[in-house]
């Protein structure tokens, strides 16, 4: 049915937006964490200034992907919810511990030792969060999300805790920190911020590479199927191309310094990836045996779904661009700070 | 603890917790924005004080409620899996748009908080407004939700399974609209009150001065306004409980044999055991008028159903006591606030009427966590009425137990800090009659 798969379509792309804006966040705080040398203070408030508009918005993403799967897919919620609660719960207590402490920290202006507290919390629930929303994408990807009338046929660990769920984690947190540092390239007028991150852009832009290949190697063993989807399909070939020359852009601008291009490029580049794994998780919604189709709720409230995301799309993208443009548009980094 | 108790505690607290932030959401966004337009028109910095003031409430307080919004949508998947399978394409309509109408506002809200230098004034006071717009209209949609699972209606059932589903006429349920404005109301009544408590606390600690007195007319005007609709929205809702759910009717007011020209009753303690309402003031006939508008309308008691279908009578009878008994007050003192200030002019003056503020200052909120008990419990032992129980809705994980304490811990080191945050940044400022704008007013 061609309007399930329009729907699982939004989704994904919901998905690579939440990647590449409340993914790129995510990094951030994980940079905060590992922020050092004699410019940490610096990073640290060029971290905070960067996604102190924008954060609560592109949390906002995640929210449309659950919502769109619960209302269009209510069965693979339903067993995705059951089979992999662990780490979702693990998730939902990095949301809560990401946002309020970053709110926190803002607002304890009376006392650094607080501040630095509430820094810690930040950023090691940045780190976390990334790695269990993997560990959910390779959870769903692998051979072991079985629920049958509302019970874990696997049990409540072994759909996640396993080599390749864990590997699809760390890629996804690599991928995320590489992305927020090639941003914050573009976030300051300093050469020497810029360089710290350029440097942790490069860093982490290896990380992944390796990881993405690591993962690749350990679908062998319990994700066969993803494995065959990714190497099998000439589109999903063609995708990773594409990924693989952004990727060459990113490294050339990061390398000579020009931020932009790699901004755009790193962006490109973690985009595809993702598509990349949703064309080869086609049809599966949940693998191994849920298929789109096979969870679709019926066709005409999926038909609406897309209507009503059609609508809320045409209201959401101008405000959107109107966010960024206000906020990203590098004019003037000095009245950022103001309120 | 079993997992239905636990998983019901959890969604419980998850709940009660979200509806304070997600309800001054919908309400300090209309009231900031009042502030910032009063301003822009008077040019009085008084306004623009506040309208900041109340800003960095809300981008606290948003924060929260939008975590533990995050939370509830997860956890309706968490805990009740087989609820959201059977009824997710039901529901997703309204989950959508409030998704959509969430995005909106916190777009607008980013742009109204960190905005104030980078934008022409017009777009500034416009994304206010549109804060509070979304802030409405999230709210609506969720509570339609709320109202599906009291009337389920659009949809076709086979064998337990929905086989069709019109969304519209799944989301404009019979309960839905009128709970949805009962809602709205509810949160401009409790974030008004509150303000106007606060404000009303402050300035008889601080002395008289211009931005709490600003802040007490704009947030009881507010509240007041709201409370005072709040009376014929409850009647529009009471009517259309009375006509689809009668059971729900019958526990809300202790109601336990079929009667013709039912009295209404003011307080008692229901005895479910006995099958009867004590120590209540009974009104004669006046159940009946409520409810059907006639004297001698039959109301149906609970007996019609057998004890194992109640709800828990007692809680939600109290439940609906507290919240009227709020709701009464609430309007009884807005309309002697007018009064006297249309007599006496100015409230900050009147030292008697502001200390009655600050202790009407949490009613709102007491009125509606006991109204959401009164909806939630009042539907019970049902998820959706009279289609699914709610022990066939529960997960099969086994440890919902140890995360219902893991949650409620952080709930409440979350709340201690908001409320610390807010009175160190919101509340507390020594120099506020320093100002050029208070010193304007002596």
């Amino acid at each position: 049915m061609r309007v399930n798969e329009i729907l699982a379509g939004v989704m994904l792309v919901s998905l690579i937006l939440y990647s590449l804006l409340g993914g790129a966040d995510y990094g951030a705080g994980f940079w905060d964490l590992l922020c050092s040398g004699p410019r940490r203070q610096q990073q640290r408030h060029l971290i905070e200034e960067a996604i102190e508009p924008v954060w609560e918005t592109n949390h906002v993403w995640l929210i449309l992907v659950v919502v769109l799967m619960f209302s269009g897919f209510p069965e693979a919620f339903a067993t995705i919810c059951t089979a992999l609660a662990v780490p979702l719960l693990l998730i939902l207590l990095g949301v809560v511990l990401r946002g309020s402490s970053f709110v926190f920290r803002a607002y304890f202006t009376g006392s650094v030792r607080t501040q630095l507290y509430w820094g810690k919390v930040f950023s090691i629930s940045s780190s976390l969060t990334p790695l269990f929303l993997g560990i959910v994408i390779g959870g769903i990807s692998g051979d072991s999300v079985l629920v049958r009338d509302g019970i874990s046929q696997t049990g409540y660990l072994r759909p996640w805790l396993q080599p390749f769920p864990l590997a699809v984690g760390i890629l996804s947190l690599s991928l995320f920190a590489y992305l927020a540092a090639s941003y914050l390239t573009n976030e300051t007028n300093d050469r020497q911020l810029q360089e710290d991150f350029r440097m942790r852009a490069l860093a982490s832009g290896l990380v992944s590479l390796l990881a993405a290949f690591a993962t690749y190697v350990i679908a062998g063993n319990s994700a066969r199927e993803i494995r065959d989807g990714l190497s099998a399909s000439p589109a999903v070939w063609s995708i990773e191309a594409f990924a693989a020359m952004a990727a060459l852009i990113a490294f050339h601008g990061l390398w000579s310094r020009h931020f932009m291009r790699a901004k755009v490029a790193s962006a490109i580049q973690v985009g595809l990836i993702i598509l990349g794994w949703g064309v080869a998780q086609y049809p599966f919604m949940v693998r191994p045996s849920l298929t789109i189709d096979l969870t679709a709720a019926p066709a005409n409230v999926v038909l609406d779904l897309i209507i009503a995301v059609g609508v809320g799309a045409a209201v959401l993208i101008p405000s959107i661009v109107l966010l960024l443009a206000i906020f990203k548009s590098n004019q003037d980094p000095d009245a950022r700070s103001s309120n | 603890m079993d997992n239905l108790f636990a998983a019901r505690s959890q969604m419980g607290i998850s709940l009660a917790f979200h509806i304070i932030f997600a309800v001054i959401g919908v309400s300090l966004p209309l009231m900031m924005t009042i502030a910032e337009w009063k301003w822009r028109r008077s040019g009085d910095e008084t306004y623009l004080l506040l309208a900041k003031r109340w800003a960095k409430g809300t981008t606290i307080l948003f924060a929260v409620g939008s975590i533990s919004g995050t939370v509830l949508s997860f956890e309706l998947g968490l805990l009740w899996p087989r609820f959201m399978q059977f009824a997710g394409a039901a529901i997703g309509m309204p989950f959508s748009l409030e998704g959509f109408a969430f995005f909106i506002e916190a777009i607008f809200l980013g742009i109204y908080l960190y905005g104030w230098k980078r934008i022409p004034p017009w777009l500034h006071l416009l994304s206010g407004l549109i804060v509070a717009l979304s802030g409405l209209l999230s709210a609506t949609f969720v509570t339609l939700v709320n109202g599906w699972m009291n009337t389920p209606t659009g949809f076709e059932t086979l064998n337990g399974k929905i086989i069709a589903v019109h969304p519209l006429a799944a989301m404009l349920n019979p309960a839905g609209l009128p709970e949805a404005a009962h809602m709205v109301l509810a949160a401009y009544t409790a974030g008004g009150f509150a303000a106007a408590g606060i404000h009303s606390w402050l300035l008889l600690r601080r002395g008289r001065n211009r931005l709490d007195e600003a802040g007490i007319a704009i947030a009881l005007t507010v509240g007041g306004c709201a409370v005072l609709l709040q009376g014929v929205s409850g009647d529009a809702l009471a009517r259309m409980v009375a006509k689809t759910q009668p059971m729900k009717l019958a526990s809300l007011e202790g109601q336990f044999a079929t009667e013709a020209g039912a009295p209404l009753r003011i307080g008692g303690i229901p005895f479910p055991d006995e099958k009867e309402t004590k120590y209540a003031i009974n009104i004669p006939h006046g159940l009946s008028l409520l409810a059907f508008h006639q004297p001698d309308a039959v109301i149906k008691g609970l007996d019609e159903e057998p004890p194992r279908d109640w709800p828990d009578v007692r809680a939600v009878h109290l439940s609906f006591q507290a919240m009227v008994g709020c709701g009464v007050l609430l309007s009884l003192v807005t309309l002697t606030a007018a009064w006297l200030s249309w007599r006496h002019g100015p409230l900050g003056g009147q030292r008697r009427l502001l200390k009655v503020l600050v202790l009407a200052g949490p009613l709102g909120f007491v009125a509606l966590e006991a109204g959401w008990m009164v909806t939630e419990l009042g539907r019970q032992p049902w998820v959706i009425y009279h289609l699914m129980r709610t022990s066939e809705a529960v997960t099969s994980f086994p440890n919902v137990g140890a995360v219902l304490w893991a949650m409620t811990a952080l709930y409440l080191v979350l709340a201690v800090i908001v409320a610390w945050l807010l009175g160190k940044h919101v509340f507390s400022s020594p120099d506020i009659r320093n100002t050029s704008a208070a010193e304007a007013y002596r």
